[in-house]
């Protein structure tokens, strides 16, 4: 098999062979990328490296082989086509390990927490829409700030305004859990500025929550959810002019966020039609205790008694996940449950862990199909 | 080249001051108004209409600036909604109209959904025997009978409507009808932007534009194109959600006949397939499907096509030609 490693390159000599070795040691550019997988190279001295990724069902830690007795290290990873994973290298060198980023590899992904090498596997490609584009108009981010009597404080948000903003005219609201994350790690600004100009989904205020104790707040709290629910959607709907209909109001959130989406919209019927769940951390057990940490037990407490009767918490609900991810299997649980209760369900599963560019990526097919623009209608 | 067309840009001198339609692509981009309405040998005191536009409607800066002049715009929009006001039952009667026009497209859109999958499945089947041939014009057969049919009952809706209107006779209906009739009147040349087609198409209807624009140059772009012929056609090859099937929508002005335009075929149309293009062109048949693209245009002279820039036809074999070219 050959592999790409640069434009115009591969390596392309059998394993094992001297030839092999002297074509890894010139690569500039890792990982090299194949319809089977994967190859990262690390040029350096150490006593051992380790690839750290987190793909649900592989080991959390993987060795990379030694070239001969050189400073080169090499390890092959199966990598199904159009999947996405994050990495870092853990080089250990005199019995420390640091944890760093792949030297050859120039993309990363951010997060709140840093940032991480990724892997593109063969067939992957970042979709256009999530990229700027100068033909679409720009929308407005502004900073609103209202105290909420259910949290018993002061509350600062973002509201994205979309471009060619009418006071005479009326618009959808989503309200976005982490939203300012969603703004810096997933260009969620972008991809509304995007999918507007394209007719795809229709201009809409985007309320872009961010909250000081996410792991409280987003699992199960229903103050925070009374400030989701019904605070905030009425001191926007006195700035801005907004559509009333639950068709009209959509709620988003990813991981907690997506569990405070639905907890909020459970508690609050009626105040949304449209949900967007993204690899929502809905542990529970049907049986005993769930199995994770004691962060979880007021999600699981939430998330049980809401399989128990679901209601109908809103009409629409998109909910995705990735495979690669250790909540995939309460993903899927949650699928055949809502519809069973008539809610129209829109389910994705892809090859992508628990990540920002996943939760990007997904954007287009989870608002263009709770929120379809103008696309046949206009024709500027 | 087909008789009486000219297909370069240069063949207007000789027209001037004739009751014309020119067509465009879309302006906010790459403006060709201006030099096409010179070629054309057309000039104002102009008015516009850019119900299209909606809330934005009259915000013609950008226009005006291109054009070098003022333009006057009729405020379609504007009246609907004043007149929607002051005659709550005629706003209800219309939102009757619209809602059985949408339960109609509903069921329009699920019969088409199956007629054209069948129809595509033909046509990309390597066979060529004259049963497969036989099975495909049949198909393509059951496809323009439908559309036919959508056609004929969208008509019969606005003839119902319309013969609720004349009944009802709404004073502010008929003052606004005649204050637009007076304006068109007073100019030379009427523009009629882009934007959204179905509330364009409705304000047009609603202030008897139909009429009052017989006779009158028109110059029109993307959606405005597309409401003065006389069928509208909503295509999306891509979209990202659904089908992507192009379906009739609506009976258009009917300044131009045996023509459907596509604003925006770049973006919106599969050119790459052949197979589409070719079913959407024998679908539309007699008419002819045009692409308007940035720089487009076409002119529209004693009810014929008399010159053509950038534009394509779509072909029966499924591939585009220059407009006024064979097919």
């Amino acid at each position: 098999m050959t592999a790409s490693r640069g434009p115009g390159q591969e390596i392309a000599a059998p394993p094992e062979s001297p030839r092999h070795a002297a074509e890894l040691a010139s690569v500039i550019r890792s990982p090299i990328v194949d319809p089977g997988g994967v190859t990262l190279v690390y040029h350096g001295a150490a006593d051992a490296v380790n690839l750290r990724c987190w793909i649900h069902g592989l080991p959390a830690s993987q060795p990379f082989d030694r070239v001969g007795e050189q400073d080169l290290w090499v390890l092959r990873v199966e990598l199904p086509e159009n999947s996405r994973i994050e990495y870092k290298f853990e080089v250990v060198r005199d019995g420390q390990a640091e944890w760093i980023l792949d030297p050859l590899n120039p993309l990363t992904a951010a997060d709140p927490f840093g940032a991480n090498s990724v892997a593109q596997g063969y067939g992957y490609e970042r979709p256009e829409w999530t990229r700027e584009d100068p033909a679409a108009r720009a929308g407005l981010v502004e900073e609103i700030a209202l105290k909420s009597a259910a949290l018993g404080d002061d509350r600062h948000l973002a509201v994205y305004v979309p471009a060619r903003f009418r006071r005479s005219r009326h618009y959808p609201l989503l309200i976005v859990h982490d939203g300012l994350d969603y703004l810096r790690y997933a260009s969620l600004d972008t991809v509304l500025d995007n999918l507007i100009h394209r007719l795809e989904i229709p201009p809409m205020i985007v309320a872009l929550t961010q909250s000081p104790e996410r792991l409280v707040e987003y699992a199960g709290h229903d103050g925070h959810a009374r400030f989701i629910a019904e605070e905030l959607p009425r001191q926007l709907a006195h700035d801005f002019p907004l559509h009333a209909s639950p068709a009209a109001r959509g709620l988003m959130g990813a991981s907690f966020g997506a569990v405070a989406s639905l907890h909020a919209a459970w508690r609050h019927p009626g105040a949304f039609g449209r949900l967007v769940l993204q690899s929502g951390s809905f542990a529970f057990s049907d049986i005993g205790h769930h199995r994770r940490t004691a962060t979880f037990d007021p999600v699981a407490r939430f998330v049980n008694e809401f399989r128990r009767r679901p209601g109908r918490p809103a009409e629409r609900m998109y909910l995705s996940c990735g495979i690669y991810e250790s909540l995939i299997y309460e993903n899927r649980s949650m699928v055949p449950l809502l519809r069973h209760h008539g809610i129209e369900v829109r389910y994705e599963e892809v090859r992508d862990g628990h990540n920002w560019e996943n939760w990007r990526d997904r954007l287009q097919a989870a608002l263009t199909w709770l929120f379809p623009g103008p696309l046949w209608m206009v024709y500027e | 080249m087909a008789g009486g067309i000219v297909s370069s840009a240069h063949g207007f001198g000789q027209y001037l001051h004739m009751h014309d339609v020119l067509l465009l692509g879309p302006q906010f981009r790459a403006p060709n108004l201006r030099d096409a309405l010179a070629h054309a040998g057309l000039q104002g005191p102009v008015v516009t209409i850019t119900a299209g536009w909606q809330e934005r409607e009259g915000e013609l800066g950008a226009l005006e600036e291109h054009l070098g002049l003022h333009a006057r715009d009729l405020r379609l929009y504007e009246r609907a909604e004043a007149v929607f006001d002051a005659a709550p039952a005629l706003h209800d009667a219309y939102r009757a109209r619209q809602n059985e026009l949408r339960h109609l497209q509903d069921l329009y859109r699920l019969r088409l959904g199956h007629a054209k999958a069948a129809a595509q499945a033909l046509m990309r089947s390597d066979d060529d025997s004259p049963l497969m041939r036989k099975a495909r014009r049949s198909a393509i057969g059951g496809l323009r009978r439908l559309d036919a049919e959508h056609l004929r009952d969208v008509r019969v809706v606005h003839a119902r409507f319309e013969a609720q209107l004349a009944a009802s006779k709404r004073p502010i209906l008929a003052t606004q009808q005649s204050e637009v009739a007076s304006l068109v009147a007073s100019a030379a040349l009427v523009c009629i932007a882009g934007g959204h087609v179905a509330v364009l198409v409705n304000r047009l209807r609603l202030f008897g534009l139909d009429h009052a624009l017989r006779g009158k140059p028109v110059a029109a772009w993307s959606a405005g194109a597309m409401a003065v012929s006389d069928r509208v056609v909503l295509f999306h090859d891509h979209p990202s959600q659904g089908a992507g099937n192009a379906e009739l929508f609506e009976a258009g002005l009917g300044l131009v006949s045996a023509a459907v335009f596509l604003p925006h075929a770049a973006t919106r149309l599969a050119t790459e397939d052949p197979q589409r293009i070719a079913l959407l062109a024998r679908r539309f048949a007699p008419a002819a499907c045009y692409t308007l693209d940035d720089g487009n245009y076409l002119l529209w002279r004693r009810g014929r096509l008399a010159a053509a820039a950038g534009s394509r036809r779509l072909s029966r074999s499924g591939r585009l030609a220059p407009a006024g070219g064979d097919s």
